[in-house]
């Protein structure tokens, strides 16, 4: 009977291969903190500045040619007038899409496959082509909209959609094929199974792709710049033909004035921005895992 | 010289010969039916008829188009663009593919049971009601929902807990959903494909009693991999057979052999039929 030596069974690794982990451990550990130490020393800068800036009545007065009294009112209110205009347009228009693109277009046709590449164009043009666009075709040209927020919601709009039809698609495409030869299979009609079955268990995805897409119009600047955003605007917009500004516009402004505390008042509209874009996202993963689904 | 290979299958019902007093009603009646995808035939020449309130077996090896020919049966081939299907499908000596049939309205008729069971994500009581609102049923919900559900022997079990997400319910309890959700249509044929494959033996024997209670009052016709069951369940038996074509490159399936369970399995007419059961070739 022979005793089987445990530790020599089991062969020990080689002293190469164990470096090799750890170093690719570490490798991939500095890119991250690189790019959370961007981040970091970018929140760590502004909110230094910006922190002390925003209290009440920073939030509620209106722009001013003094530092110390000028708000952010106007340009909330223009963010969220645009906001509001952007969401009534994408949502619709990209959940029709997506669905029309995954659930009755032939993807053998070569038209089909036009759009499709298209669609994945469209959402690496550059914000300031949208501008251009927003310019020639609603505030001025077929729609003659003027410098209005309706013109402005509509090219952000424009500006995001790629974004909505895609994260759609992906939603929809998540649906199993089995729920949908189920309905079928039941007698439901291609309608009564994409909206009784295909779309409901899409909008969780559908909701967090929208959110993500106004995530990114809330900070736009150029296209907003271009349809004619004012930059000194004294007042809220009361309807869809008024003229507005946005917080992206008022930041910029504030940046190009020469005095020292208009560089804080900036700072402070940053910080207000990001307190937007981050409660944006939470709702976004909120979203996500209260519905997100094991099939 | 070897003995005949003996048959290792119990036919656990002996009334497996169809009732011989009085002609059968034929529920479906196939001619020369056949789907193509793309132009490569899939199954073809597919002649026989289904009998009303008799369960009829599918079987033979994979890739041999049961499957594709059970999905024929409701329309359901429709939703494959490629698929193109041949031939003549007689429900009730209506054309199933003739013009001016609504496939909607035939899958009223002919309900289907799939491989996975696929349960929506919703709850019982909604999985159930599907079926009767997009048609547009009238009637107390409730009770269209209690009885499908006491139809698949799933009522005790889940009568306290309709409003739970169905995905909750083990894979037996989602097939007898699935069952009870395509019974609450009203159909009088369940089609089934595999409708066991992904369950354990236990919920198959469940199952399977099931089906020989559904006998009484819907035409069943079940495609299955395994012998046993077909044996244990089945009036009538289809064995399909793939050939190969000339330049080896379409595999189609034809059905060899046509009969009784009883006969399929103890004294078969084909080689091809009798090499299968025995289980010679797989």
């Amino acid at each position: 009977m022979s005793a089987v030596d445990p530790v020599a069974a089991i062969p020990h690794s080689r002293r190469g291969d164990r470096w090799r982990e750890h170093g690719f451990r570490i490798a991939l550990l500095s890119c991250l903190g690189i790019a959370i130490g961007m981040l970091g020393v970018l929140l760590y800068e502004v909110g230094k500045d910006g922190l002390g800036a925003v209290n009440a009545d920073f939030l509620t007065s209106f722009a001013s040619a003094n530092p110390q009294r000028a708000g952010i009112q106007a340009a909330l209110m223009g963010t969220l007038w645009l906001m509001a205009v952007c969401i009534v347009f994408i949502v619709p228009v990209g959940v029709a899409s997506a669905v029309y693109l995954e659930e009755y277009a032939d993807s053998r046709r070569w038209w089909n496959r036009l759009i499709e590449v298209n669609i994945q164009n469209l959402a690496a043009v550059p914000s300031i082509v949208y501008g251009i666009l927003g310019l020639a075709f609603l505030v001025r040209g077929p729609l003659s909209l003027g410098r209005v927020v309706l013109a402005g919601g509509l090219t952000l709009g424009l500006l995001v959609l790629p974004v909505v039809i895609i994260a759609s698609r992906e939603a929809i495409r998540a649906v199993p094929t089995s729920i949908r030869e189920g309905a079928m299979a039941l007698g439901a009609t291609q309608w009564q199974t994409i909206s009784r079955q295909v779309l409901p268990a899409a909008v969780p995805g559908m909701a967090t792709g929208t959110i993500l897409a106004l995530s990114r119009a809330i900070g736009e600047t150029a296209p907003l710049i271009l349809v004619g955003a004012a930059t000194f605007v004294a007042f809220n917009p009361s309807g869809l033909t008024d003229s507005f500004t946005a917080l992206p516009l008022q930041i910029f402004s504030w940046l190009s004035q020469p005095q020292a505390e208009f560089k804080t008042r900036a700072a402070g509209a940053i910080v207000v921005l990001f307190a937007l874009l981050l409660a944006m996202n939470a709702v976004a993963i909120w979203l996500r895992n209260r519905f997100e689904r094991k099939w | 010289m070897d003995p005949k290979p003996t048959i290792n299958v119990r036919l656990t019902h002996t009334d497996s010969a169809p009732a011989a007093n009085g002609p059968r009603e034929a529920v479906f009646r196939l001619a020369g039916v056949g789907v193509a995808y793309s132009g490569a035939p899939a199954v073809r020449d597919v002649t026989f008829d289904v009998h009303k309130r008799e369960i009829t077996a599918l079987i033979g090896p994979s890739g041999c188009g049961k499957s594709t020919l059970l999905r024929c049966l409701n329309r359901m081939n429709d939703l494959i663009p490629a698929a193109h299907v041949e031939g003549k499908v007689l429900y009730h000596d209506v054309d199933l593919y003739g013009p001016g049939v609504d496939p909607v309205q035939v899958r009223k008729k002919i309900g289907m049971v799939f491989q996975k069971p696929n349960p929506f994500p919703k709850s019982i009581y909604d999985n159930i009601a599907f079926g009767p609102r997009v048609l547009g049923m009238e009637g107390d919900m409730d009770e269209i929902v209690e009885r499908a559900l006491k139809r698949a022997a799933l009522w005790e079990e889940v009568k306290d807990r309709l409003k739970q997400n169905a995905y909750g319910m083990s894979g037996g309890q989602q097939q007898r959903l699935c069952i009870a959700r395509a019974l609450a249509t009203g159909p009088d044929v369940i089609l089934m494909d595999e409708p066991c494959s992904a369950l354990d033996p236990i919920s198959t024997a469940r199952i399977e009693d099931l089906m020989l209670d559904l006998k009484d009052r819907y035409s069943i016709v079940i495609v299955t991999h395994n012998m046993q069951q077909a044996a244990r369940v089945s009036d009538m038996t289809a064995f399909f057979t793939v050939e190969l074509d000339e330049a080896a490159a379409h595999r189609t399936g034809r059905v060899v052999e046509y009969a009784a369970t009883e006969k399929i399995f103890t004294n078969p007419d084909d080689a091809r039929t009798e090499d299968y059961v025995t289980g010679k070739v797989g």
